[in-house]
């Protein structure tokens, strides 16, 4: 070994540490700073509501049907026009995802009649307890959009949201 | 002509009887033609024509009367239009082709006629998942629509034909199932269209709204979520439904029951049952089960009052305590007592009741059956046995129903008998005031109050007509109640009717024998296990130091009082009956929905019941802890359901060959129903658990003969109140169901109009009515079946009533209010 290679070597490995000092940093502050998702990421879910603040979720269980991981658990119960939560009869009196147990494929998604539930863009998700993995309805609804101060349950006029399913149209228009 | 054709159906050949239709000869070779309309129980109607398909027939050569032949074959010629597999017959020769093109077009394009006015709200509906429509629209559906949407059928959803049922408008697709059902089946037709075309509807006719013990069953039937319950209503969707056997408990058919549950968040995360479905068993329900065991099926058992630890009485209040000291102080008691006494109900098992008579005949003690209707010795004797089938009656046999108004005690007796008349069985109805059954039946014979076994005697008199309708019978079957009887009166009624049974020889034989119309589901195990009711139980109660009470609510019911000196009542219960609150030991039982067990119908068959949720609280099955109870008395009892039933089967003759393996045998039945291909059944439980077993005759040779007397007879210028049985009444089991409280109403007596007016009763009055030390205020019914001096007190509406007594009515003054 000849004598000036480890200096060498060391003066090498000096340069490209001091190059990096003019290079842009690749951290991100996180909490304080967030990164964009991609269009199509998959995060946490949120239920929606129409823009009357009715739900659009109608408690059909098809997500959970749909999901493989069985994440998802729904119970249905009945609208009235005094208490109604969303159109037609049925609405869901429970609802809840085990962010444990799920696997953010979008099944749910797909499988949803009314295209209450999408994976949003919310991957914050952590938990010091397993039960504060299983999200209820409260804490997956979004909150009321805006122009609209009507919260569920409503009061509504009997007779106008009698359709569960919006009013369906032909698929070739 | 030949009784069996051959026929080609999709290239497989099938032999069968002539008269057959060519969508049940499909069947028998796994060829299922879409079908919605044709039900096997309803016959065809061809409303619907989904079962449209190809039909060829041999062409038959006029000069030989044989088919013509080409190549050796004959030579077939296809209809030019298809035919509904629904209506046409089958015959020698005949080729089908139900996936040919012509006749796969013809089923889509009904399908697709069909989905133009479906509103297509699947995921809201009830049925979704186990749906006939969505079935065949995956099945043989066109992908695509051709129809207009701006022409799609809108009409009214959610209309409640009565507080029972729902009808979706939009949804119905007018096969005209539920409406044939009601006509034809269950005989009542209180629903039918009206109007045409688009517009037509289903409407109910009857006040109440659709006014039948068996409307229920239009929701199974009902091909698609046109028909739901107001019980299950969005309880759940189908697929998410576990689903365990079990037997209705509501009474002595025992009807074969699926039992649905599912673990739920408003249950605070228990399984709990979501709804009782019928299970198919050909030989005891067909695919029925009535209001009252789908709407209060298990309801009870969800009560708030459930027991959940056992207790005993310290100082006049309740103390939990562990087990084992409820064991100790219930065995101790038990041992220390003269001669404790056992009082049982038919609520209880065959398992429950052999280890009780284990435990009893260890400690010499009595035994006593609680109930108020008596004879299930002579049932015991000349009751049906083993090969026996309502159904094999028909053209040439012979039933007599005494005493009973059986469509409100045993709604599926009263459909099967019914459809027995209608196969031609001769149909006798003996009773005192008109009853539904008697529009089907061939003779009514009415007889006065109290004359009940003088009837039945004069019948078996050689000369008698009817006697000679039994001598000349290939079979006869009496079921016999206890309306307006005791349980004196009724064990005089069973004795005369063993007498005319057996001096025209049908006994010993399938389907002939005896049927006691019992009020609890076991009613005819107690018996055949060699429990027996008593006549005065307040004697029993003043006597004896110790009385173990296992099912039964002798004090809310009034059939004891409690004096300050009273036994020790240990009481083993479900529920916090009047019985529990005098109780010094209680001990909780599980309920049938929570273990296994088997209960012997009133037709004797031998039947199970599996474990559908997780026991309530520290509740345990009964069997169990009578043997925890004889373990502390050093006797050793069975506590697995299994070897009870081994063990019972070694020791009751009439057992003898029943084990839980042999009533959990199957065989094919017909129709074939099951849940891989709904077009027959709706939502009908396929029976793969047990078809039961029944009992074999018992061998004896002479029986006790007929003694006692009758109910008592009505005075001149008094009324007499006969207890009748009502099918929604006020019993916890029944109460507990929210749905049905309408239907229970509150106590009504009835009684004839010529005997109000003289009496100056209006229709309506409000009456109170006092009747040995009891009172309680009742409605006033004005009815003209009902004979003139009596007056119908219901049992178990409030005013305890098991014999028939005078009472003493008074008006009860409305208040003024405002
Ligand atoms: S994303 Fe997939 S795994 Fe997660 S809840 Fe939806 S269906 Fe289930
Ligand atoms: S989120 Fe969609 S699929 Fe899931 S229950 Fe609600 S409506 Fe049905
Ligand atoms: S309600 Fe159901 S069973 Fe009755 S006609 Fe309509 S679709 Fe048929
Ligand atoms: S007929 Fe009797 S056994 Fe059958 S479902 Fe009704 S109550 Fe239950
Ligand atoms: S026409 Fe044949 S099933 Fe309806």
């Amino acid at each position: 070994m000849r004598f000036g290679e480890p200096v060498l070597e060391l003066v090498r490995g000096m340069w490209i540490t001091f190059k990096s000092i003019f290079e842009r940093p690749v951290t991100v502050q996180y909490p304080e700073e967030k990164r964009p998702v991609r269009p199509r990421f998959r995060g946490r879910h949120v239920l929606h509501r129409y823009e009357n603040g009715l739900e659009k979720c109608i408690g059909c269980s098809l997500c959970s049907a749909a999901c493989p991981s069985d994440a998802i658990f729904v119970e249905a119960a009945e609208n009235t026009d005094e208490a109604r939560y969303s159109p037609g009869e049925r609405y869901a009196s429970t609802y809840e995802i085990n962010m444990l147990r799920c696997i953010y494929c979008g099944f749910c998604e797909d499988a949803c009649p009314t295209e209450a539930i999408t994976l949003g863009d919310n991957y914050e998700l952590t938990f010091t307890d397993r039960r504060d993995a299983i999200y209820d309805k409260d804490m997956l609804i979004e909150p009321l959009p805006a122009g609209s101060d009507e919260l569920t349950p409503q009061k509504v006029k009997p007779g106008v949201h009698t359709r569960a399913v919006p009013e369906m149209k032909n698929p070739d228009d | 002509m030949t009784d069996r054709v051959t026929l080609t159906i999709d290239g497989k050949q099938v032999t069968v009887p002539a008269g057959m239709l060519v969508v049940d000869a499909a069947k028998k070779v796994a060829v299922h033609i879409p079908i919605f309309c044709y039900h096997p129980k309803l016959g065809s109607a061809a409303m619907c024509r989904q079962c449209l398909v190809e039909v060829g027939r041999p062409i038959i050569d006029h000069a030989t009367g044989h088919p013509e032949l080409e190549d050796g074959f004959p030579r077939i010629q296809f209809s030019a239009k298809l035919e509904t597999a629904c209506t046409t017959l089958v015959s020698e020769g005949m080729v089908v082709l139900t996936q040919s093109e012509r006749a796969r077009k013809g089923q889509k394009e009904v399908l697709e006629f069909l989905l133009t006015s479906h509103p297509l709200d699947c995921p809201i509906c009830d049925k979704g998942g186990e749906c006939p429509l969505q079935n065949l629209t995956m099945a043989h559906g066109p992908g695509k629509s051709r129809f207009l949407f701006d022409e799609k059928h809108h009409a009214e959803k959610q209309v409640p034909l009565g507080e029972l049922i729902f009808l979706d408008r939009e949804r119905c697709i007018q096969c005209g199932r539920c409406v044939r059902f009601q006509e034809n089946v269950a005989g009542e037709p209180v629903i039918g269209f009206y109007q045409r075309g688009r517009s037509m509807d289903i409407v109910s006719f009857s006040e109440p709204g659709f006014d039948s013990v068996f409307s229920g069953n239009t929701t199974d039937i009902c091909p698609v979520g046109a028909l739901t319950t107001a019980d299950f209503r969005f309880g759940a969707r189908p697929w998410e439904l576990m689903a365990a056997a079990s037997i209705c408990s509501q009474c002595a058919v025992g009807c074969n029951t699926t039992l649905n549950t599912r673990r739920e968040a408003r249950s605070d995360g228990q399984i709990v049952v979501k709804r009782v479905m019928p299970r198919q068993n050909e030989q005891v329900n067909e695919l029925w089960i009535c209001d009252k065991g789908r709407f209060a099926g298990y309801h009870y058992t969800e009560r708030d009052d459930r027991l959940l630890k056992p207790q005993v009485r310290r100082d006049d209040k309740f103390r939990s305590v562990s087990w084992d000291a409820a064991f100790l102080q219930a065995a101790e008691k038990l041992q220390d007592a003269e001669k404790p006494v056992f009082l049982v109900s038919g609520r209880l098992s065959n398992e429950d009741l052999f280890n009780l008579l284990q435990l009893a005949d260890g400690l010499g003690a009595e035994t006593l059956l609680y109930t108020n209707m008596g004879g299930g010795d002579l049932t015991g004797m000349v009751g049906l046995t083993s090969g026996s089938n309502l159904a094999d009656l028909g053209l040439g046999d012979v039933i007599l129903v005494v005493a009973s108004d059986l469509q409100e005690e045993a709604p599926l007796w009263w459909l099967r008998i019914k459809q027995a008349a209608e196969r031609g069985a001769m149909l006798i109805v003996v009773n005192p005031r008109e009853t539904k059954l008697e529009k089907h039946a061939d003779y009514v014979v009415r007889y006065a109050y109290g004359d009940e076994i003088k009837t039945i005697q004069d019948m078996n008199k050689a000369t008698h007509k009817i006697h000679k309708v039994f001598a000349k019978a290939a079979n006869a079957v009496i079921f016999y109640g206890s309306e307006g009887l005791g349980l004196e009166g009724s064990s005089g009624l069973a004795g005369a009717c063993t007498s005319l049974l057996v001096d025209t020889g049908h006994y010993a034989r399938p389907n002939n024998g005896l049927v006691g119309v019992w009020q609890r589901a076991n009613d005819q195990g107690a018996w055949e296990l060699g429990f027996r009711p008593v006549k005065d139980l307040q004697v029993i109660f003043d006597k004896s130091e110790v009385v173990y009470i296992v099912g039964a609510d002798p004090v809310g019911d009034g059939a004891v009082r409690l004096k300050k000196r009273k036994p020790f009542m240990i009481v083993q219960e479900l529920l916090s009956t009047d019985t529990v609150g005098h109780a010094d030991l209680v001990l909780p039982a599980r309920a049938f929905t929570e273990r296994e067990g088997t209960y012997t119908s009133g037709e004797r068959r031998v039947q199970r019941f599996y474990q559908a949720v997780p026991p309530r609280g520290e509740s345990r099955p009964d069997y169990e802890i009578v043997a925890e109870i004889a373990a502390r008395l050093d006797t050793a009892l069975e506590r697995e359901p299994g070897l009870v039933m081994d063990q019972l089967a070694e020791h009751i003759p009439a057992f003898g060959g029943i084990s839980y393996l042999k009533v959990s045998e199957v065989v094919e039945q017909w129709p074939v129903i099951n849940r891989s291909e709904l077009f027959y059944g709706g939502a009908v439980y396929e029976n793969t658990q047990g078809l039961g077993m029944q009992l074999r005759p018992a061998p004896v040779t002479s029986f006790p003969v007929s003694k006692g007397k009758g109910g008592l007879r009505p005075k001149e210028g008094l009324l007499l109140a006969v207890p009748v049985n009502k099918l929604y009444d006020q019993g916890l089991t029944v109460l507990s169901a929210p749905l049905l409280r309408e239907r229970i109403g509150e106590l009504k007596v009835c009684m004839n109009p010529d005997e109000a007016d003289r009496l100056g009763f209006e229709n309506g009055a409000r009456l109170r009515i006092g009747l040995n030390g009891n009172n309680a205020k009742a409605l006033l019914v004005v009815d003209p079946t009902v004979p003139s001096g009596i007056l119908l007190v219901p049992r178990s509406m409030g005013l305890p009533i098991f014999e028939a007594g005078m009472p003493v009515l008074s008006k009860v003054r409305k208040k003024v209010t405002g």
